[in-house]
């Protein structure tokens, strides 16, 4: 599939996957990848401290729009912006939409958002979702990128429409959260991709959020990203012991040892990795997208733009959806 | 000839921890490896003797079918094995812990049935952001009162907040204490004329923006709630004395990884302030060290010998060793702040955990004891 046409297809790409697979890079990457394919993006930040503004070489950022990486350049790509949202900030814009602005302080002041929110439960949800909907409905960027919330709660948050439906039957919140499924529900203006690392607990938690996320909450899922994948290091599998001495080479006995038990390490490990993604294959019926294990000490530029050849390569490698 | 000497705190750092301490918390970011700690933690605990329970949240799901939790259980349930001590498991259900508290403290029947079926309390108890860690705190406290167990360990949510669970049992009665709480109560205290514009203003804005039944139901549950204000602050106090006491050990476990290693750092400083002490760290999934050589040796060893056949041997090492010495420099700003509490590290594991043989292989790297019966 081609790139472009990949982020093309929906101006809401939601990244979503438990703590610690690497969802916010992912997320950085996935942006990166669509700008270098001409779409303009902005990537939507709901928790701080993710460091997607350290992976741009850049301060991190808060509520206001920032630029993390300028359009044009050789390859002619566009920008990539990006901004927090918190439920604080957007009850207080949505309020202000609804000409409610002289209570606003007071609701914030008091922490009154807690009780509202235990009132109708996911209304927090429903206040950060509303307005990326307003976002995507304005039109301020080719793509956005949602990194999803982390934890267990990528489902709840996804599926809180629906319980506010049930919750509020009537009001602002109500034609709210209904506009929020309808934009989950549609796949042309909303895709899920979900992140998983190649190993066994992540693997069988993505394949349950996965048929709880199809079922419950309607949505439309893209492939699902296999991060820390070891790249490809060919020749690892011969005692390095008979290759140094076929080759004339002078190695000292615990160089060849220490040589011997990290490509075993790897190896073995390597193993265990095609062995999750095989059973990833046959439990959920989606396109992979593999991305490298960085060996780098710290994440920046160069490793971003790193992943973002891997996620472009891997787009390019998943076959085209021919429509019924 | 020397005589056997008797294993000191300083051999069996987590083993001595075990012993001396009557709660052990788990805490630390999600995905590191924390219900299995806390597992290995309670079944070491039974090893030494001692009838150990262990409270999980959310655990995968084959390790609760190793621990015989398949069936969601609020109860603890006895896991049998070769040790001498006792093993319980059970796993938190956060509404139906609530629900027990609120019958606890209930004046009757009838007000603790008008609660439970409440919507907005149903909303409380299954989705207010910090229950399931209130929940958590109130099951350790009602298990540790009960004296049937000499340890009770318990895994904390994977939580962003690292103050959640400290702050947890202070929620609801926060919550009580909001201003907003006497607004809702007042008109069933027949007062409706004495309630002030601004709360009126203020009721009608929630109304227009949720619509009105939620608000009714909100009304509802702060009037049927009403007399038990009193016991439910009390108790949340002795949750937080008991976090506090010198019988409690944190544990902090963690994963070597930069971003993980920055979270638990987060939580040190903030278990800190709140002046309670990490008695132990335990790294996850430390990624082995294959040389003794330095990272930049290696390095250019691998340079040196890049047109040889051994190219991708040198290279693969040198990467490993990068990985390690990488885990290395995020620990060390974390142990630093650590005082003199002993840190644990357990290397990578060929596969996942989910039996009790499993426990027992990371067992082996957190506890001498452990190691000499799997030899």
């Amino acid at each position: 599939m081609d790139p472009a046409q990949f982020f093309a297809a929906s101006r809401v790409l939601i990244v979503a996957g438990k703590g610690g697979v690497g969802k916010s890079t992912v997320s950085a990457a996935m942006a990166r990848a669509a700008a270098r394919a001409g779409l303009s993006t902005l990537i939507v930040e709901l928790e701080g401290k993710s460091g997607i503004g350290a992976l741009f070489g850049r301060p991190p950022f808060g509520y206001d729009e920032v630029e993390l990486h300028p359009g044009g350049g050789p390859e002619g790509s566009a920008d990539v912006r990006a901004r927090m949202l918190t439920p604080d900030d957007a009850l207080v814009e949505y309020l202000e939409d609804h000409g409610l602005s002289r209570v606003t302080r007071r609701l914030l002041s008091g922490g009154a958002l807690d009780v509202v929110s235990t009132a109708a439960p996911g209304i927090r949800d429903i206040l950060v979702l509303g307005k990326v909907k307003q976002l995507e409905r304005a039109g301020v960027a080719d793509l956005i990128v949602l990194d999803a919330p982390a934890a267990g709660h990528a489902i709840s948050f996804l599926r809180s429409a629906r319980g506010l439906l049930d919750t509020a039957r009537a009001g602002p919140i109500n034609t709210q959260a209904a506009d929020v499924i309808e934009l989950l529900t549609d796949p042309d203006r909303c895709q899920v991709v979900l992140v998983t690392l190649p190993e066994e607990t992540p693997v069988n938690e993505l394949v349950d959020t996965a048929y709880s996320l199809e079922d419950e909450v309607g949505v439309s899922l893209g492939p699902v990203v296999v991060n820390g994948l070891y790249p490809d290091l060919p020749g690892l599998e011969r005692e390095p012991a008979s290759v140094a001495a076929e080759a004339g080479l002078e190695v000292a006995p615990a160089e060849l040892a220490a040589m011997a038990a990290a490509a075993t390490f790897r190896r073995e490990r390597a193993r265990l990795q095609t062995g999750q993604l095989e059973r990833l294959a046959t439990a959920l019926p989606l396109p992979q997208l593999p991305l490298p294990y960085l060996f780098s000490t710290d994440l920046g530029p160069n490793e971003l733009e790193a992943l973002a050849d891997a996620v472009s390569l891997g787009i390019s490698e998943i076959p085209a959806l021919t429509q019924p | 000839m020397s005589l056997p000497t008797e294993p000191t705190a300083d051999d069996d750092p987590l083993g001595d921890l075990l012993d001396r301490h009557s709660v052990v918390i788990c805490t630390g970011a999600g995905g590191v490896g924390k219900t299995t700690t806390a597992a290995v933690l309670a079944m070491e605990a039974a090893q030494r003797g001692r009838r150990a329970c262990v409270v999980t949240i959310d655990p995968a799901r084959r390790l609760a079918d190793a621990m015989g939790l398949a069936g969601l259980t609020d109860t603890p349930m006895p896991v049998e094995g070769p040790w001498p001590g006792e093993l319980w498991a059970m796993m938190l259900d956060t509404k139906s812990t609530f629900d027990n508290l609120v019958a606890a403290h209930a004046a009757d029947e009838e007000q603790a049935e008008e609660i439970l079926g409440n919507r907005f309390y149903r909303n409380i108890s299954s989705s207010l952001s910090g229950t399931q860690e209130y929940m958590a705190m109130e099951k350790l406290y009602e298990l540790h009162a009960e004296e049937r167990f000499d340890l009770v360990v318990v895994d904390t949510p994977p939580t962003r907040n690292a103050l959640d669970f400290l702050e947890a049992p202070r929620r609801l009665t926060r919550f009580l204490d909001h201003r907003l709480y006497r607004i809702l109560v007042a008109p069933t205290r027949g007062i409706v004329r004495a309630m002030n514009l601004a709360a009126q203003t203020f009721l009608r804005t929630v109304s227009r923006v949720v619509g009105a039944e939620v608000v009714q139901d909100a009304i509802g549950f702060f009037a049927a709630f009403d007399g038990m204000e009193a016991g439910f602050r009390e108790r949340a106090a002795s949750v937080v004395d008991l976090l506090g006491a010198d019988t409690t050990a944190f544990v902090l476990v963690t994963a070597p990884r930069g971003d993980v290693v920055e979270e638990a750092t987060y939580f040190a400083d903030k278990l800190a302030e709140a002046g309670i002490a990490v008695r132990a760290l335990i790294v996850n999934r430390v990624h082995p060290r294959f040389s003794t050589e330095s990272l930049s040796v290696l390095r250019r060893r691998a340079d040196a010998l890049s047109d040889t056949p051994l190219a991708s041997f040198a290279t693969n090492l040198a990467e490993f060793s990068s990985v390690a010495a990488t885990e290395e420099a995020h620990l060390a700003g974390l142990t630093g702040r650590l005082g003199s509490a002993p840190v644990v590290r357990v290397p990578f594991l060929d596969s996942d955990v989910h039996d009790l043989p499993g426990l027992d292989r990371i067992a082996a790297h957190l506890f001498p004891d452990a190691a000499r019966r799997s030899n």
